[in-house]
């Protein structure tokens, strides 16, 4: 899990272009929208893009979108949980 | 009697350099890249605005060109958000971007477009980073141009201060695409300013040939 989670975060700074920022920066469980990441509902978008492109998981529902972008290790779970 | 208006701040960006108001004020010759070059402007002059990295390089030229011309004056603290209005003409549009993402989604078995590269795919979204960035509410419209034309924008942006549909006006030529980038923005107000340049057609032209 905790590889999977640096994964994750190297793929987010990199999809969101969010420069200068590493992944040490980016807490395991911190808030992804609202918090300092200064994540937008673009980037809520290229993130089920990402799911989609790199895990080939699609989000049925966009409802879910909410639980699933809490945080970084909330995401992992839920690739850990739909990975093919 | 036509109301005279004046350019008061000038600002360009291109092969490398940052004029200022008809003076050299930044270069860097060590990066190739248009976008590299508008970063090193951006930590040089420290903008302090995170979405600047995910803008196009299009936004990014508009931005960083319009953050220093409005640095010379107080237009956005001295006009009401609805009176400051924003034209700018360009000759390829958002090209540079369409053409990504076309590339994106020319592929059916690796079919990923990326929304935030599709947001960029009209060249007005640069008037809205503008406008975002320093709450403008006013007039605004982008202009596709064979080359820049002194006679049409200067007449468009005169008519809109002299119609009082604004008072002050962003206002230029911003293009970029296959890494050739060339920004000239002005101010253009009602009062005249230390540069002392009427906003006609013969002025306008001259100013665009020196920063050119």
């Amino acid at each position: 899990m905790t590889e999977l989670m640096d994964q994750l975060k190297e793929q987010i700074i990199l999809q969101l272009n969010l420069e200068g920022m590493k992944k040490e920066d980016i807490d395991n469980d911190s808030s992804l929208f609202g918090g300092g990441l200064g994540l937008d509902s673009i980037d809520a978008l290229e993130l089920i893009v990402l799911l989609e492109k790199n895990y080939g998981i699609k989000i049925a529902n966009p409802a879910d979108g909410k639980k699933i972008f809490q945080s970084i290790r909330s995401m992992a779970e839920f690739i850990e949980a739909n990975k093919k | 009697m036509t109301d005279k208006n004046y350019i008061t701040a000038v600002c360009s960006v291109k092969n490398g350099t940052v004029k200022i108001n008809n003076t050299f004020d930044f270069t860097n010759s060590l990066v190739t890249s248009g976008v590299d070059f508008l970063k090193s402007v951006y930590t040089h002059y420290q903008f302090n605005y995170p979405k600047f990295f995910k803008m196009d390089g299009l936004c990014k030229l508009a931005f960083t060109a319009s953050e220093l011309v409005l640095k010379q004056n107080n237009i956005t603290n001295t006009y009401k958000p609805e009176d400051i209005a924003i034209i700018i003409a360009n000759r390829t549009s958002s090209l540079e971007t369409d053409s990504e993402h076309q590339h994106a989604i020319s592929n059916k078995e690796n079919y990923f477009p990326s929304p935030s590269v599709f947001v960029y795919t009209l060249p007005n979204i640069m008037i809205g980073e503008i406008a975002i960035r320093n709450k403008i509410t006013g007039e605004n419209s982008v202009f596709i141009f064979d080359k820049f034309d002194a006679e049409f924008m200067s007449e468009y942006v005169n008519s809109l201060l002299n119609s009082n549909k604004a008072q002050c006006c962003i206002t230029g030529w911003v293009d970029f695409y296959d890494n050739k980038y060339e920004a000239f923005l002005i101010t253009v107000e009602k009062k005249k300013s230390a540069l002392g340049i009427e906003n006609q057609t013969e002025e306008l032209n001259k100013l665009f040939i020196t920063n050119a």
